[in-house]
C-alpha cells in the first residue's frame, strides 16, 4: 500500500510538471505580453516597457526563466524590481507585482473560506442525493421516484450560477430569509457566524449536485440490486433491510466514491460563481479578480493548484476503492 | 475452390497421403504479467500455451479439449494470427506464418477463418446480415461489388437461413441463426482452415444440433479443415476424427477418436472422460466407475515442474517432478505424454519415457544417453513408435540400479 | 384462452387431489406443488414463464428438472424459496413446504424459511456471492440469520461447513475473498452456505454448467454424499440429461413453461413418451454413440412464451405430429396425463402409441446398440393389456 502510494504520489509529480509546462508556456508566451499588464496603460513608454521585461525576467532564455519558477518552489526564490523587493518562500509560486505580495502566501489566506464551503457542500450533496438516490430505487417506477427523477434532471438543467444568483438575490437580498453570506473564521468570529455566512451557499451547492448523486446512485442501486449476490442474501433469509443496506449498498456505493472525490476536488480549486455570488474571499474569487486585473502569477498559481487537487483527489479515490473491493490491491 | 493435392508428401505424413494443411510446431505463447502502477514491470508469464505440435489435414478435423483455461482458444487465435506467438511455427500450405507482418499476411487471413463461441457479442448489431456477410468479400474483393449482394444471398441459403433476410439486423435473430450468420461470415472468404471456437456451447442444447450438422455440411461441401475447439467431449467426439487433449498449456494426449475414447492411455485423460455423464450408461442402470480428481487445475503462470499433471495425478512418481514426459508415440496414430502411460487399471510400474529422455527411474539423466528430443516436438506421427507392449519386457530390465545403456534397443520397435 | 385453461386447471386440481388422496395424505412428500402459474407483466405483454405445474417431493430423494434455456426451471424454483418481487409477478396455485402453503406468504414469514429449511445454490458462483465480503462471513451471516448465537460461534460454524464441503485448510481459507476461490471451490462454499442451517429442501440451480467436467463431477459427488448424510430433498435444474441420469430419482422435463413429462429416472430416460424428450436425447451425442451419423436436431426454435402457440406447445417443432389424428396437435393442449406405462409417468402428448414409436423410429437413430437392451427390459414393465 505505502509503495503504491509513493508510486501514485510521483506519477501526480510528472502530471504537476507537466501541468506547469504547459501553465508557463500559455501564460507567459501567450499572445499577450505579460510585462504589457505591468505597464501603466496612460504611460507605457518603450523604455519602460524594456525595463519590466528585464526586471520580469522575460528576456532570458525560456529554459531559464522555467528553471527559475520550479526553483521557486522548490527552494524559495526573492524577486527584486527595481527598488522593490518581495521575499518568497518555498513552496514559491511566483509573487504578484500588482499586489506586490507572495502568491502562495497570498493563496494559503484565502483557503480556508473554500475549503469550508466545499466540504459544507459536499457533505450535503452526498447524503441528500443518496439518501434520494436509494429511496428512489427502492420504490422505483411510482410516483416518488419519478418526482425525484424528473426534479433532478430539472435542477441540472438550469444554469448553476442562475441558481445561485436567484437564491442570493431572493432568500438574502429580497426576503432576507437567510443570514448574509460571507467567510469569517470560526476560530476567530465563533462557528455559529461562520456557519450563518455560509448556509445558503452550502444549501446551493449541496441541492444541485446532490442531483447527480441521486441519479448515480438511484442507478447503481437498482443494479447493485439485480446483482447474483444480491439474490443469494434474500436466499439466505435476510431481512430486507439487511440486503438493501448491508449487500446492495456497499457495492452501489462504488461509483458515488468516483464523483465524489473530483467534485471535492474541483470546489477546492474554487467555485468562482459561489464565491463571487456570495461575496465570499476563497480561492475562485481570487482567481476571477487575477484575471479581471491580469495578474498572471496568480492565475497560473491557481491552475496549478486545482491539477493538484484533482491528482490527489484521484490517489485517494483509489485508496478508498481498496478499502471498498477487496478485489483492488494497491500493489 | 477445391484444388487437387498432388505434391510430394513431406517427412511426416501420416501415411494417408493427405498432405496437412496446417502444420504447428512447438507453438508457444507466453503472456506477461504485469506489476501495478506507472512503471510496470513483467513480474512472470502466463505460459498460455506451451511447444504444442499438431497437424490438420486438408478438410480434416482436429478436436482440441480440456478444461477451461488450458489455452486452447489462445492455440485458435494464434492459428488465426489473432495473436502473434512467442514462438514455434506454423504453416499453412507448406508455407511458414508464424512470422508474417500484418501486411504479408493479409492475403492468408481469408484462407484461415475462426468462429466464435458468442453468437450475441461477435456481430456487431448495428449492420445488417447483408453488411456482416458482405464486407469480407467486398475487403477482400472476393466478387465484384456488383455481385456481392447476390454472393451473401448464397451463403444465407447455404447455411440454412432465408436469403430474403439479408437487411435485418443480429438482433432479429434467435441464438442459433446467430450462430449461422457467423458460419456465413466465416464461409465468404471460401477458407481453407476454419477454427470454430467453443461453436456450440452458447447454444441451447435443442439448437445445438442443427449448428454441429450444419458445420459437417459445410466441411464436407467445401473440403475445410476444422480446428474445432470445445470443452464438450461428445460433440468433439462426433466432429472430429483426430483429437488432442490439452492440460495447461500443452498437449498431453493425440490419437484418433476411436483410441483416444477407447483407450485413453493418460491419466488425465481418463479422468475427464470418466468424468462425463453419460445419459445411456446411467438410464440403463451401468453407472461407469469415476475418477476423482482432486483440486483445481495450477496456475499457469507457475506450472509444477516436470508433468503438469502431477499435483492431481494419482499415478505420480519422483520421475514426474523431475522430468517433463515427452510427448511420446505410441500407436500408429497416438501419442501420448506421460512416463507412465498405460490403459486404465493396466499402467506400467516402471516409466516407459526413459529411453526417450535418457535418464533413470528417478529421473536423474544418464551418462552417454543420447535423447532424440528434436523428433518428440514434431507434428504428426510417423511410422515408427514406441510399441508399450514389447517396451514392458525392456522397461523391467532397467529395474535394477544399473541401467543398461542401450537407449535405443527393443523399446523402440519399427512397425510396418 | 382463460375459459380453456380454467377448465383445464380444474382438471389438473382433481388429478391432483386424486394423486393425493392416494398417497399418506399431507405427513408424505415434504414438498407438494400444485398448479403453479407465474407469470411476469412486460411492457411486451404477459410473460407466462411457468402455467400449470404440479409434483410432489419427498424427503431424501432428488427431483430434476430439465430443459432448454427459458423453458421456466429457474422461475418455477425461485417460487419455492418466495424470491420474485411480488410487486412485479403475478403467482397462483399452491406450493406447500412441509405442510405449509407458502403462496401469498408476507415476505417476513418466508424469511424464516428461506436459506433455514428451504435452501438453494446458484449457477454462476462467482456473481452469487458477494464479492466485497470474506467466504466465512458469508457463511456465519447465513447461520446468524436463523441461530441466536455468538459471531465467534458463526464463524466456527462456517469453519466447520467449509471443511464438511472438502475445503483444505478450511481454518485459513475461511477469511479469503470468493476471488482467492477457484471456480470449484466457490460452487463448494456456495453449497456450505446453503446447508449451513441444516435445510430440508436443497434447490440446486445448474450447480455445475459454469464448470469444467473434473470439477462437475467432484461437486456432484459432493452433492450425493451430503444428500446421504442429511437426508434432505434436492431439487436439481440442468440442461444436461447426463447429470440428471446420474443424479435424478425423478426426472420432470419442461418446455415452453409447462411440465411436458414426468416420472422416474430410469423410467423415462428408457422409454421417454413425449417427442421433446426423444428430441432432447437425440440432439445431444454421448461419448460412446456412433460418429458416422448426423445428429437429430429439434428443428426450429424455443417458443416464444409472450405468444404461446396453440395447442401442444411443442407442435410447431414435433416431427411427430402428423400421427396425431386430426389438428389435435395444433387446437388441444394434451393433459400431463398417465402414459401407458404406469400411473408414476406422466407425459402431455397426444400421440396413443408413443412407446412403439420411441421404440422403432426413435430408438434405433439414436442408439442402435440400445434397441435389444431396453426393449427386452421394457417387456417386463408394459403391462400385458398394453402389449
Ligand atoms: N490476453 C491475455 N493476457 C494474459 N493472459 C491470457 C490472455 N489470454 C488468455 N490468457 C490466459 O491464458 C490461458 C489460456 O487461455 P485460453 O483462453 O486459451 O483458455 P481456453 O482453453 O480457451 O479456456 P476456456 O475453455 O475457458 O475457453 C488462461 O490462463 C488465460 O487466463
Ligand atoms: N422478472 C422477470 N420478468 C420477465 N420475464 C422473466 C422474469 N424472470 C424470468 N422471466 C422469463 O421467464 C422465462 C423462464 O425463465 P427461467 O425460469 O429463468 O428459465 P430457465 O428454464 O432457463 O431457468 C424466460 O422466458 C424468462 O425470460
Ligand atoms: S507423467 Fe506422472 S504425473 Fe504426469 S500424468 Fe503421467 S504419471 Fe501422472
Ligand atoms: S401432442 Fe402432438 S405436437 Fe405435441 S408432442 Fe405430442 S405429437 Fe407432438
Ligand atoms: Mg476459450
Ligand atoms: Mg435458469
Amino acid at each position: 500500500m505505502f509503495g503504491y502510494i509513493i508510486r501514485r504520489a510521483v506519477s501526480g509529480i510528472l502530471v504537476l510538471l507537466a501541468t506547469s509546462v504547459a501553465v508557463f508556456a500559455l501564460f507567459f508566451y501567450g499572445p499577450s505580453n505579460p510585462a504589457l499588464a505591468y505597464c501603466p496603460e496612460t504611460r507605457c513608454t518603450p523604455e519602460r516597457l524594456a525595463n519590466i521585461t528585464e526586471s520580469l525576467g522575460l528576456d532570458r532564455p525560456v529554459l531559464e526563466q522555467y528553471g527559475g519558477y520550479m526553483k521557486g518552489i522548490v527552494a524559495g526564490n526573492d524577486f527584486e524590481a527595481g527598488a522593490i523587493s518581495i521575499p518568497c518562500d518555498a513552496p514559491c509560486l511566483g509573487v504578484s507585482f500588482k499586489l506586490r505580495v507572495d502568491v502562495a502566501d497570498y493563496l494559503l489566506a484565502r483557503f480556508p473560506a473554500t475549503l469550508s464551503l466545499a466540504v459544507g457542500g459536499v457533505a450535503i450533496a452526498v447524503t441528500l442525493g443518496t439518501a434520494l438516490g436509494i429511496f428512489a430505487s427502492r420504490v422505483r417506477g411510482t410516483l416518488a421516484d419519478k418526482l425525484i427523477v424528473g426534479s433532478s434532471l430539472v435542477i441540472n438543467a438550469v444554469p448553476y450560477y442562475l441558481v445561485a444568483l436567484l437564491a442570493f438575490l431572493y432568500l438574502i437580498s429580497e426576503w432576507g430569509i437567510f443570514p448574509q453570506s460571507g467567510y469569517v473564521s470560526p476560530f476567530t468570529a465563533g462557528p455559529i457566524s461562520w456557519a450563518a455566512g455560509l448556509l445558503l451557499p452550502w444549501l446551493v451547492i449541496g441541492i444541485t449536485s446532490s442531483t447527480q448523486y441521486a441519479r448515480f446512485s438511484r442507478g447503481s442501486m437498482i443494479e447493485s440490486m439485480n446483482e447474483d449476490y444480491v439474490r443469494t442474501a434474500r436466499a439466505k433469509g435476510l431481512s430486507d433491510r439487511m440486503v438493501t443496506l448491508k449487500h446492495a449498498l456497499r457495492s452501489a456505493v462504488v461509483p458515488v466514491v468516483t464523483i465524489m472525490g473530483l467534485e471535492f476536488a474541483a470546489l477546492l480549486a474554487g467555485t468562482i460563481f459561489t464565491e463571487r455570488i456570495f461575496d465570499i474571499q476563497g480561492i475562485g474569487k481570487t482567481a476571477l479578480d487575477a484575471i479581471g486585473t491580469k495578474d498572471l502569477p496568480i492565475i497560473a498559481a491557481t491552475v496549478l493548484i486545482a491539477a493538484a487537487f484533482v491528482v490527489t483527489a484521484n490517489i485517494v479515490v483509489d485508496i478508498i476503492y481498496s478499502l471498498l473491493d477487496p478485489r483492488v490491491r494497491l500493489s | 475452390m477445391t484444388q487437387p493435392e498432388v505434391a510430394a508428401a513431406p517427412a511426416s505424413t501420416d501415411g494417408s497421403g493427405q498432405r496437412p494443411i496446417l502444420e504447428v510446431t512447438n507453438l508457444r505463447k507466453y503472456f506477461p504479467v504485469q506489476s501495478a502502477g506507472v512503471i510496470r514491470r513483467t513480474i512472470g508469464h502466463v505460459q498460455a500455451v506451451d511447444g504444442v505440435s499438431f497437424q490438420v489435414e486438408q478438410g480434416g478435423a482436429l478436436g482440441l479439449v480440456g478444461e477451461s483455461g488450458c489455452g486452447k482458444s489462445t492455440t485458435g487465435r494464434l492459428i488465426t494470427r489473432l495473436l502473434d506467438p512467442t514462438s514455434g511455427s506454423m504453416k499453412f500450405n507448406g508455407r511458414e506464418i508464424g512470422n508474417l507482418s500484418n501486411k504479408q499476411m493479409l492475403p492468408l487471413r481469408k484462407e484461415i477463418q475462426m468462429i466464435f463461441q458468442d453468437p450475441y457479442s461477435s456481430l456487431n448489431p448495428r449492420h445488417t446480415v447483408g453488411t456482416i456477410v458482405g464486407t469480407p468479400l467486398r475487403v477482400h474483393k472476393m466478387v465484384p461489388d456488383k455481385q456481392v449482394l447476390t454472393r451473401v444471398k448464397e451463403l444465407l441459403e447455404v447455411v440454412g437461413l432465408n436469403p430474403e433476410h439479408y437487411n435485418r439486423y443480429p438482433s432479429e435473430f434467435s441464438g442459433g441463426q446467430r450462430q449461422r450468420i457467423g458460419v456465413a461470415r466465416a464461409l465468404a472468404l471460401q477458407p481453407k482452415v476454419l477454427v470454430a471456437d467453443e461453436p456450440v456451447s452458447a447454444l441451447d442444447v435443442s439448437i445445438q444440433a442443427q449448428v454441429v450438422n450444419l458445420l459437417q455440411d459445410v466441411q464436407k461441401e467445401f473440403n475445410i479443415a476444422f480446428l474445432f475447439i470445445a470443452h464438450d467431449l461428445a460433440v468433439v467426439r462426433h466432429f472430429c476424427p483426430d483429437v488432442a487433449v490439452m492440460y495447461l498449456g500443452k498437449i498431453v494426449e493425440i490419437a484418433d477418436r476411436e483410441t483416444l475414447y477407447a483407450r485413453p492411455h493418460h491419466p488425465y485423460t481418463q479422468a475427464l472422460l470418466s468424468a462425463v455423464p453419460d445419459v445411456k450408461q446411467a438410464a440403463i442402470g451401468g453407472r461407469r466407475e469415476r475418477i476423482r480428481l482432486e483440486g483445481d487445475v495450477p496456475s499457469p503462470v507457475n506450472p509444477p515442474s516436470g508433468c503438469r499433471f502431477r499435483t492431481r495425478c494419482w499415478m505420480a512418481q519422483d520421475i514426474c517432478a523431475k522430468q517433463e514426459p515427452p510427448l511420446l508415440q505410441i500407436g500408429p496414430k497416438h501419442k501420448v505424454a506421460c512416463h507412465f502411460a498405460g490403459e486404465y487399471g493396466a499402467m506400467p510400474t516402471s516409466p516407459i519415457t526413459l529411453d526417450a529422455l535418457g535418464v533413470d527411474q528417478h529421473g536423474t539423466p544418464v551418462s552417454g544417453a543420447a535423447p532424440s528430443t528434436e523428433d518428440l516436438i514434431k507434428p504428426g506421427f510417423s511410422d515408427a513408435y514406441t510399441n508399450l507392449e514389447t517396451h514392458k519386457s525392456s522397461s523391467e530390465r532397467l529395474v535394477g540400479d544399473r541401467i543398461v545403456d542401450d537407449p535405443k534397443g527393443e523399446g523402440t520397435a519399427t512397425e510396418k | 384462452m382463460t375459459e380453456a385453461s380454467n377448465f383445464l386447471t380444474e382438471q389438473n386440481a382433481r388429478e391432483a387431489d386424486q394423486r393425493r388422496a392416494d398417497g399418506p395424505g399431507f405427513e408424505g412428500p415434504y414438498l407438494v406443488v400444485e398448479n403453479l402459474h407465474v407469470s411476469f407483466p412486460t411492457a411486451d405483454g404477459t410473460v407466462q414463464a411457468v402455467t400449470d405445474m404440479s409434483y410432489s417431493l419427498e424427503q431424501g430423494k432428488t427431483l430434476g428438472i430439465v430443459g432448454e434455456s427459458g423453458s421456466g426451471k429457474s422461475v418455477s424454483s425461485m417460487a419455492i424459496m418466495g424470491l420474485h418481487d411480488m410487486k412485479r409477478t403475478h403467482m397462483t396455485g399452491s406450493i406447500r413446504v412441509g405442510g405449509r402453503e407458502i403462496v401469498g406468504l408476507s415476505n417476513n414469514k418466508m424469511q424464516s424459511l428461506r436459506g433455514g429449511e428451504v435452501a438453494m445454490i446458484f449457477q454462476d458462483p462467482l456473481s452469487s456471492l458477494h464479492p466485497f465480503y470474506s467466504i466465512g462471513s458469508q457463511i456465519s451471516e447465513a447461520y446468524l440469520a436463523h441461530n441466536k448465537v455468538s459471531r465467534s460461534k458463526a464463524k466456527a460454524k462456517a469453519v466447520e461447513m467449509l471443511d464438511r464441503v472438502g475445503i483444505p485448510q478450511a481454518r485459513s481459507r475461511v477469511d479469503d475473498y470468493p476471488h482467492q476461490f477457484s471456480g470449484g471451490m466457490r460452487q463448494r462454499a456456495m453449497i456450505a452456505m446453503a446447508l449451513v442451517n441444516d435445510p430440508k429442501l436443497l434447490i440446486a440451480d445448474e450447480p455445475t454448467t459454469a464448470l469444467d467436467v473434473t470439477v462437475q463431477a467432484q461437486i456432484l459427488d459432493l452433492l450425493q454424499e451430503l444428500q446421504r448424510d442429511f437426508n434432505s430433498a434436492i431439487i436439481i435444474i440442468t440442461h444436461d440429461l447426463g447429470v440428471v441420469a446420474e443424479m435424478a430419482d425423478q426426472v420432470l422435463v419442461m418446455y415452453g413453461g409447462r411440465a411436458v413429462e414426468h416420472g422416474p429416472t430410469k423410467e423415462l430416460l428408457t422409454h421417454p413418451e413425449m417427442p421433446y424428450t426423444w428430441g432432447l436425447l437425440s440432439s445431444v451425442p454421448d461419448v460412446t454413440a456412433d460418429t458416422s451419423g448426423r445428429l437429430i436436431p429439434i428443428p426450429g426454435n424455443p417458443p416464444s412464451l409472450l405468444n404461446p402457440p396453440s395447442g401442444c406447445s411443442f407442435h410447431p417443432r414435433c416431427p411427430h405430429r402428423d400421427k396425431v389424428p386430426g389438428d389435435l396437435c395444433r387446437t388441444e393442449l394434451p393433459l400431463l396425463v398417465e402414459g401407458t406405462r404406469g400411473p408414476e409417468h406422466l407425459k402431455r402428448c397426444h400421440l396413443a402409441n408413443p412407446d412403439m414409436i420411441y421404440e422403432t423410429e426413435v430408438l434405433p437413430e439414436i442408439a442402435p446398440d440400445l434397441v435389444d437392451l431396453t426393449v427386452a427390459d421394457g417387456a417386463d414393465h408394459v403391462a400385458p393389456e398394453n402389449r
